[in-house]
This record gives structure tokens, C-alpha cells and sequence, in this order.
């Protein structure tokens, strides 16, 4: 325990850790509720059009709206948090100060996978509380409804979320590992996460027989087929209902958990010079 | 037992060994210098001391443990290659976050500041150090744990002369309570000083490993006479194999106790003796024919 709550300490008291929760939150309050809501208010957009955003933007769409950023915004700045949290320990050199106070390689690692996972359920978490708070405040200012999703929903909603951005955040521990720095890891997993995955499926799938199976079992679409299912709007940046829920899930599980082992083995072995 | 023992340790990169079957040997209590030139393989030996690099073949024990055992690092502090910490929290944090990993509180934190002299400045941000202050915080990362056996790699970087002497001080101060130190070290002087016995390596290989004073012990007694070709004959009647001359000085290695006997002789042979001395090489004279180096950065 006290190797956890030493980098969770790292990650608290770093500033860039509440850079990139800002965005994440930030961005989610934009496009899921302020440019709709503007849309609607007083923009220039066909008022069906305009009306179905302020639809989405309501209470019982809390769910749909919090988890629809995880599979390509909310992962990216996910990976770079897990990148951060493991590369620069290798840019500053900071390894061999934390392992010659004789903790080993694979409690260290395990702390920090455990750090970075709770700041991944802690921005799932903020999204979901600030999206409920701009949510009630558009349905209140409008006199709309306010249904709010069952509690059940909420839960899987949150979990599968925390699924995703961990699935991400974890990549980028790997990259970190893999690479040993902070730059080229970081820059390599934007150009997967936003670039790569995206034009596999706009321009490969549709196209080859076996890119289109091949999506089936990527993270990307595997990440946004389990937002779709958990009632992302298929408009949305890599979301698509490729595989069902279930699948999704148990995929975007698998390489959770595969990324953690890659890295944690590689750490073991390799020497930190 | 020895606080650490190494043996046939070997690393290699690709075909090129950076350290070469190592044996070497610290004993319990004592002040252990490391020497050599850059690149001689000094600091790849101490990380695999810590368990930070992995030996190509033989062995480290540490108090009789491998490095890679769990909790075998729990009675060693270490410094190995400048100090490096988090820069975005101040001294003390960094500590704090080092205290919770080694298992230590918050009061080791503090002791550890003042044996270093940082606790005024420990509550200012780690980038806004200087050099000297970063060196001083990594001295105490190094003695958070109150440790048995302290591995310094170059401890007085970037410190001006009163910090060194300080090092100094506080290194004798450990020695007395019973920490074994094993140092690198650039400053030969301080070496000297400092340690019991020392270390000297080159290209992977320990060169020697002996006291400070037998390191420098091989002493000689050194003549200037005349005429210079009746003084050699003398000498080398008395000792046929340690005799050599260097311009017009006749180098003798004998013991010291010798020297009357010797200029006796000379004098009973007509030799007119100018002057005799005893004279011990210093520290550097002999690391330098060790390591082949001349004027080279140690």
C-alpha cells in the first residue's frame, strides 16, 4: 500500500495530471452539452437538427454522453497520462533513486498501473459528475424533463468509461516501457489512437475483406462498439457498433490486461541504466 | 561475512565487456574507494550492486544476499550517477514519496535533511535547486533508510569546497558509527583521505585492490652521486634486481631501514652521496601506471 500511495502522490501533486483532467472535462462539456445547447439557443442549424441536440443533451442521455469521448479524446489524453506516469521516470532518471530504496520492479510497476488506473476512474467519474451538472442545468433552463438514467445503468455506464480510458492509459504505460521516454511514446500513441485506428476503419475496412474482420478484434472499435452499446451516438468519433457490448468489453478487458503483463515484463527484465 | 563480494562479474554489451570478472570486496565497516578512469566500468558495477543492471555472468552478495532478493536493499543507500528526483515538488516531498517506497516516516525525512544541512531549503521546489543542493538531496535519499552499507558515486560533484569538506566529515562520522561507504571518486586527494582501502579499475578489469598505504607503500630510496656510474655499481652490488636510474637519480627499491646501510656503502666506495631521500609515490602516481593514463579525467 504505501508504494501505491506514493505514486498516487506523484500523480497528485503533478501538475500536468490536472492539465489533462481539465481537458478531458472540459472537452466533454463542450461538445456533449455547450455547442449543443448554443445550437440550439441561438445558432443558425435547421431547428429539427437543433432540437435533437438539445435532446441529447438532457439527463437521460448522461450515460451515452459521458463514455462517448473515451474511445478517441478522453483515450488519448488517458495515454498520455499512463505515458507520463512511466516515462519520465526514465526521462529524469528517477528509477534508480525510487528502486535503491529497495522496493522491487514488479511492486513499483503494480503501484503504478494501480495510480494510473485510479486517475482514469477518477476522470470517468468527473466527466460523469459534470455532464450530470450541465445536463440538469440545460433541462432546469429550458423546462425539459429530467429523467436520470437507473442507477444500474450508471454503473456499467462509469465502468465501461473507466474500461476504456484504462485500456488507453495503459497502452501508453507500455509504449513507455517499450521506449523508454516520453516524447516518442506519446507521439507514436496519438498518431495510433486518432489517426491510425481511424483510417482503418473509414478507409481500409469498407475496402478489404480481412481489415474489416481484423477490426473485430482492435481496440479502437472494439473500445467504441462498447460506448455504442452503452448509448454513445454513433456521430461520434469512433463510435460504431462493430462487435456487441459483451464482446467489447471482454476485448477491451483482454488488452488491458495484455498491455499491464507486456509492460511489467519488460520492466523486470530489461536494465535501468 | 564481507558487506559486499563480488565474483567473476561480468557485464557485457554486444561483444564488448564493460566490466570483466570482478571480484572485488568490501569488508564490514570500512571506507572502500572506487577508482578509475571514465568508462572504466565503475558505475555499471555499482547499478548492478543495486540490482539496476542485470550481470552478463557471476555474482553480487550484499550482506551475504543477492541485490534481487526482496527487501536485500533494506539496510543499503545508494547515490549512483548524479541525483535525480521529481522537479515539480519541492526537497522535502521528494523525500516524503522516496520515505513511503523504503517504508520510512516522515521523521527519518526530516533527520535525513539536516545531516545534509537542507532543511532550510527543503521546502522549495526541486528545479529551482543548484547543483550542490541536488547533489546534497540525493545524500539524503541515500540515508533515508539509516543505512549499513552506503554506495556514493561521486559524492562531492558539484559541491564548492566547504560542501566537500563536509562529505568529508560526515563520511568519517558514518565510518564511526559502523556504515560501511563504498565511494567513486575523481579527487584522488580525497580518496586518500577518506578510505581505508581502495579500488582500482580500468576497461572493465580491477587493476588492485589494497589499503591506501600499500597501494602507495612501494617506496624507494633515491641517491644523488657522485661520480653517478661508481654509485650504480655500489647499489647494484647491494640490491641486484631493484635498482634504476632516472637522469642522474639512482632509485633503490629497498625498505626504508635501509637507507644508512646504503650510504654507508656508498661512502666506504669513495662515492661522494649529494643526497639521499626516502620517497613514497602519491596516490595518483601509481593509479595513473595502474590505468595506463597519463593526466587522463579519473
Amino acid at each position: 500500500m504505501s508504494d501505491i500511495r506514493a505514486e498516487l502522490a506523484k500523480l497528485l501533486r503533478r501538475p500536468a495530471s490536472w492539465l489533462l483532467l481539465g481537458v478531458a472535462v472540459t472537452l466533454g462539456l463542450l461538445f456533449n452539452y455547450v455547442v449543443p445547447y448554443l445550437g440550439y439557443a441561438g445558432g443558425v442549424g435547421a431547428m429539427p437538427t437543433s432540437e435533437r441536440g438539445l435532446r441529447n443533451a438532457l439527463p437521460e442521455n448522461l450515460v451515452g454522453n459521458s463514455v462517448a469521448g473515451s474511445p478517441v479524446f478522453v483515450g488519448a489524453l488517458a495515454l498520455v497520462l499512463g505515458v507520463l506516469a512511466v516515462g519520465s521516470e526514465y526521462a529524469w532518471s528517477t528509477w534508480k533513486t525510487v528502486l535503491s530504496q529497495g522496493t522491487s520492479r514488479v511492486r513499483l510497476y503494480v503501484a503504478k498501473v494501480v495510480a494510473v488506473v485510479t486517475a482514469t476512474l477518477v476522470t470517468t467519474l468527473c466527466i460523469f459528475g459534470t455532464g450530470a451538472a450541465a445536463a440538469m442545468s440545460i433541462a432546469t433552463a429550458e423546462d425539459m424533463p429530467v429523467d436520470w438514467p437507473a442507477p444500474s445503468e450508471l454503473v456499467v455506464g462509469v465502468a465501461g468509461g473507466w474500461l476504456v480510458t484504462s485500456m488507453w492509459a495503459t497502452f501508453g504505460v507500455l509504449l513507455a516501457v517499450l521506449l523508454r521516454s516520453v516524447a516518442l511514446p506519446v507521439g507514436l500513441g496519438l498518431v495510433w489512437v486518432l489517426a491510425v485506428q481511424n483510417l482503418v476503419a473509414t478507409l481500409a475496412a469498407p475496402l478489404i475483406d480481412w481489415v474489416a474482420d481484423l477490426q473485430r478484434y482492435l481496440p479502437g472499435p472494439n473500445a467504441g462498439s462498447l460506448v455504442a452499446s452503452l448509448g454513445a451516438g454513433a456521430d461520434t468519433p469512433g463510435v460504431a457498433e462493430i462487435v456487441e457490448g459483451g464482446q467489447a468489453a471482454l476485448v477491451v478487458g483482454g488488452y488491458t490486461a495484455l498491455f499491464v503483463v507486456l509492460g511489467g515484463w519488460m520492466l523486470v527484465r530489461r536494465d535501468i541504466m | 561475512m564481507n558487506m559486499v563480494e563480488t565474483s567473476g562479474l561480468t557485464k557485457r554489451y554486444g561483444h564488448t565487456p564493460a566490466v570483466d570478472t570482478l571480484d572485488l570486496t568490501v569488508q564490514r565497516g570500512e571506507v572502500y574507494g572506487f577508482l578509475g578512469p571514465n568508462g572504466a566500468g565503475k558505475t555499471t558495477t555499482l547499478r548492478m550492486l543495486l540490482g539496476l543492471v542485470r550481470p552478463t555472468s557471476g555474482s553480487v552478495l550484499l550482506n551475504g544476499r543477492s541485490p534481487t532478493d526482496p527487501g536485500s536493499l533494506k539496510g543499503v543507500g545508494a547515490l549512483i550517477e548524479g541525483p535525480a528526483f521529481y522537479p515539480y515538488i519541492s526537497g522535502r516531498r521528494n523525500l516524503e514519496i522516496l520515505a513511503r517506497h523504503a517504508g520510512r516516516n516522515r521523521k527519518a525525512v526530516s533527520h535525513a535533511l539536516e545531516l545534509v544541512r537542507l532543511a532550510e531549503r527543503a521546502d522549495e521546489r526541486y528545479d529551482r535547486y543548484s547543483l550542490g543542493m541536488k547533489q546534497r538531496l540525493g545524500l539524503a535519499a541515500a540515508l533515508l533508510k539509516d543505512p549499513e552499507l552506503l554506495v556514493l558515486d561521486e559524492p562531492t560533484n558539484g559541491l564548492d569546497p566547504a560542501g566537500m569538506a563536509e562529505i568529508r566529515n560526515l563520511v568519517a562520522a558514518l565510518k564511526v558509527r559502523g556504515v560501511t561507504v563504498l565511494l567513486s571518486s575523481h579527487i584522488l586527494a580525497e580518496v586518500q583521505q577518506m578510505c581505508d582501502r581502495v579500488g582500482v579499475m580500468s576497461d572493465g578489469v580491477l587493476k588492485a585492490e589494497a589499503s591506501v598505504a600499500e597501494l602507495r607503500g612501494a617506496g624507494a630510496v633515491e641517491i644523488a652521486a657522485h661520480p653517478l656510474d661508481r654509485a650504480v655499481s655500489v647499489a647494484r652490488a647491494l640490491v641486484p634486481e631493484g635498482v634504476s636510474v632516472d637522469g642522474t637519480t639512482i632509485r633503490l627499491n629497498v625498505h626504508r631501514g635501509e637507507a644508512a646501510e646504503i650510504n654507508a656503502a656508498l661512502v666506504r666506495a669513495g662515492v661522494e652521496v649529494h643526497a639521499l631521500s626516502w620517497r613514497e609515490p602519491e596516490l595518483e602516481e601509481v593509479f595513473l601506471e595502474l590505468t595506463g593514463g597519463v593526466g587522463r579525467d579519473v
